[in-house]
């Protein structure tokens, strides 16, 4: 396969995420709503916003993948463009895992530029943000990789959304750990050697079970 | 052994003798260690005094999902490379009594902790390592029975689901690794506490007295045993049930 | 005509759930041939035909596919946001075609509507669209799936006379088919 049908398949899939345009600011509203809720639940002491801020907008930002995950490859299966892939591509895992990549520069990029300002909010200590986004864009693509694995696998599954929530959950747990230590200790800490592991992981394995997944869903 | 049994006919033959064996034997080497376990051997205060009882419910279990997870992606990927039926069959079968192992590591290992975290025992649940790790592994065990359940035909369900453990069990390590390092980093328990949350005990342990651990392998085999009854009981059903199945489709075609 | 083999089926088998669709379907295609799937709904047309696709994992049976096909299923493949133009023009690159795009929508009787968007197109005009790709890159065999859905009778006799056309080259087309045929069939399998 070389590289001409893999820049197509990113952008058909760009210009579908950019044809809807709902989508792509849903994760967006998702995640600057849940993190704005935070003062109002916790209280507007400075000290503990600043101290639980990064670990909300993890929670908020592994949260707000999943919003927009279930529709990803459930449009394929449906219109029968994945018929298509599977058919006249070497290799589907390939095209899967570009699609997921589009996807997490569509909706999971905005989150990491949009972490200043929320972080500022928050009270986040300026000095912690350089690792912040640095984590949340890593850490974001492992929870992209991995809650497409699960959206590959329900994607013939009509109203998806918990099921991919609950299989996915579990495997987004080392990112989480790692992406909130890296925002505590810095980016010399070995957690973040962790995270780029864990990353690399997810990128190795992710693919091959999408591929499988898919070529499943279309029976 | 496990080719002869690959038969489904065989299978049956031999599952109808092995589980009230299994059963049993599980039944009486279980009772033994409660027996010993609750009634005769000393309690130990540094472990909790009465409450570490608990120890000989908590760790066979936790030995056991761990083993059970395993199982799962063993039979998962025998599966999908060789499709023989009755592993499928029994990836199925596994699936709910792990989750129920786990189920009852987690309960009796809070059980345990109750009283060794001064705090209120839930700081010492969400502040334990190790019961997290168990706790991850119950969500892992849920996703794979509600996948199963929401794929329409058994053939896809099979496959989807054997993708999944597979998934699973290559993330566990790291799973439990991060675990490991986020309890170490952040929660700061002084380490008196942290040997009571660090549940497994080890032979080499100093603090490990002989008679515990005989009672921790009665146990151990007992649930290994009462486990592979339930299963193979749950996999002669699922057995049943197919070829119910197929009289069924065959008769509805029929009329 | 040659007696070349362009693909080749043996003692193919579906289940759906514990129902067993078919069982010991053999079929092969040479080179000219245009084979008819026949069977009630329910039959299993569309399963062979996606198993013969490579699609379709076959319970029984295996499938060996001599040559490249073109697939057409009973979805059009089509993406909202596309326009007819757009999206053959991805699949051309797809695939490393340089065929003229252009010329290919003509042949369909697709150039007035090339450039509106899919969600804004007929049933019909879609099928057409997605007929078109099989003219975007010369390859030997046809599966299709109910080809003939929602085109009217200009479109159904262009379908035909492309069909007939691959035939003359040297190509094969199967097709399932439930309803009468608008072309003339050199075999017909019944499921």
């Amino acid at each position: 396969m070389t590289a001409s049908p893999l820049f197509s398949a990113f952008r058909s899939s760009l210009s579908e995420a950019w044809a809807s345009g709902a989508g792509l600011l849903l994760p967006l509203g998702f995640f600057a709503g849940t993190a704005a809720l935070v003062p109002f639940t916790l209280g507007s002491d400075a000290e503990l916003l600043s101290r639980v801020g990064p670990g909300i907008l993890w929670l908020a930002l592994a949260l707000s993948s999943m919003v927009t995950l279930e529709r990803v490859f459930q449009a394929d299966l449906q219109d029968g463009a994945l018929d298509l892939w599977l058919q006249d591509t070497g290799s589907i895992s390939l095209v899967a895992a570009i699609k997921t990549l589009t996807h997490w520069l569509v909706s999971g990029f905005p989150l990491v530029l949009l972490t200043p300002l929320i972080g500022f909010m928050l009270g986040v200590s300026p000095d912690k943000m350089v690792p912040a986004m640095l984590s949340y864009a890593l850490g974001g693509l492992v929870f992209f990789l991995w809650g497409g694995v699960a959206a590959a696998l329900s994607a013939s599954v009509a109203r998806a959304g918990l099921l991919i929530a609950l299989i996915a959950l579990p495997l987004y747990v080392p990112a989480l750990i790692f992406g909130v230590q890296v925002v505590d200790a810095g980016l010399e800490s070995p957690s973040f050697l962790f995270l780029c592991a864990c990353t690399l992981f997810a990128l190795g394995v992710a693919p091959a079970a999408m591929g499988a997944a898919l070529r499943l869903a279309a029976e | 052994m496990l080719s002869y049994l690959a038969n489904p006919l065989r299978f049956m033959r031999f599952s109808r003798l092995a589980v009230p064996i299994c059963f049993a034997l599980g039944a009486i080497m279980i009772g033994w260690s409660l027996y010993n376990g609750l009634l005769v051997v000393p309690p130990d205060e540094k472990q909790g005094g009465d409450l570490m009882r608990a120890m000989f419910t908590h760790v066979p279990s936790a030995w056991l999902c761990m083993g059970l997870y395993a199982a799962l992606a063993g039979a998962s990927f025998v599966w999908y490379i060789w499709r023989h039926e009755l592993a499928d069959v029994a990836a199925r079968a596994i699936a709910p009594i792990g989750a129920g192992y786990t189920a009852l590591c987690f309960i009796t290992g809070s059980i345990w902790g109750q009283k060794g975290w001064g705090a209120g025992w839930h700081n010492l649940i969400l502040g334990d390592s190790r019961l997290m790790s168990v706790l991850v592994l119950f969500f892992l065990f849920l996703g794979y029975i509600a996948l199963r359940a929401a794929l329409e035909t058994r053939q896809k369900a099979a496959r989807a689901a054997a993708i999944l453990a597979m998934v699973g069990i290559v993330n566990v390590p790291i799973i439990k690794v991060s675990v490991d390092m986020w309890q170490t980093t952040t929660i700061h328990q002084p380490s008196s506490v942290l040997s009571i949350g660090n549940s497994e005990p080890r032979a080499e342990d100093e603090g490990m007295n002989p008679v515990y651990l005989q009672q921790l392998l009665w146990g151990f085999g007992g649930h290994t045993l009462l486990a592979s009854a339930m299963i193979l009981m749950l996999m002669r059903s699922e057995v049943y049930t197919q070829q119910a199945d197929r009289q069924l489709a065959l008769k509805l075609e029929a009329s | 005509m040659s007696d070349r083999r362009l693909i080749e089926g043996r003692g193919l088998g579906a289940v759906r759930g514990e129902r067993v669709l078919f069982r010991d379907v053999s079929i092969s295609a040479v080179a000219g041939e245009l084979i008819l799937l026949r069977g009630a709904n329910g039959s299993g047309k569309t399963t062979l035909l996606r198993q013969l696709a490579g699609l379709s994992e076959p319970q029984a049976g295996d499938v060996k596919r001599i040559s490249a096909h073109h697939w057409i299923g009973h979805t059009n493949g089509l993406k909202a946001h596309e326009t007819p133009r757009t999206h053959l023009q991805h699949w051309a690159r797809v695939w490393g075609s340089d065929a003229e795009v252009g010329a290919v929508l003509e042949r369909l009787g697709m150039t007035r509507p090339a450039n509106v968007p899919c969600r804004m197109l007929s049933a019909g005009q879609k099928r057409r669209t997605a007929l078109a790709r099989l003219l975007l890159q010369p390859r030997d065999l046809w599966l299709l799936d109910e080809p003939f859905n929602a085109l009217d009778t200009e479109g159904q006799s262009k379908l035909a006379e492309m069909i007939e056309s691959h035939r003359a080259e040297g190509g094969a087309v199967i097709a399932a088919l439930h309803g009468a045929a608008p072309v003339k069939a050199s075999r017909e399998v019944e499921l």
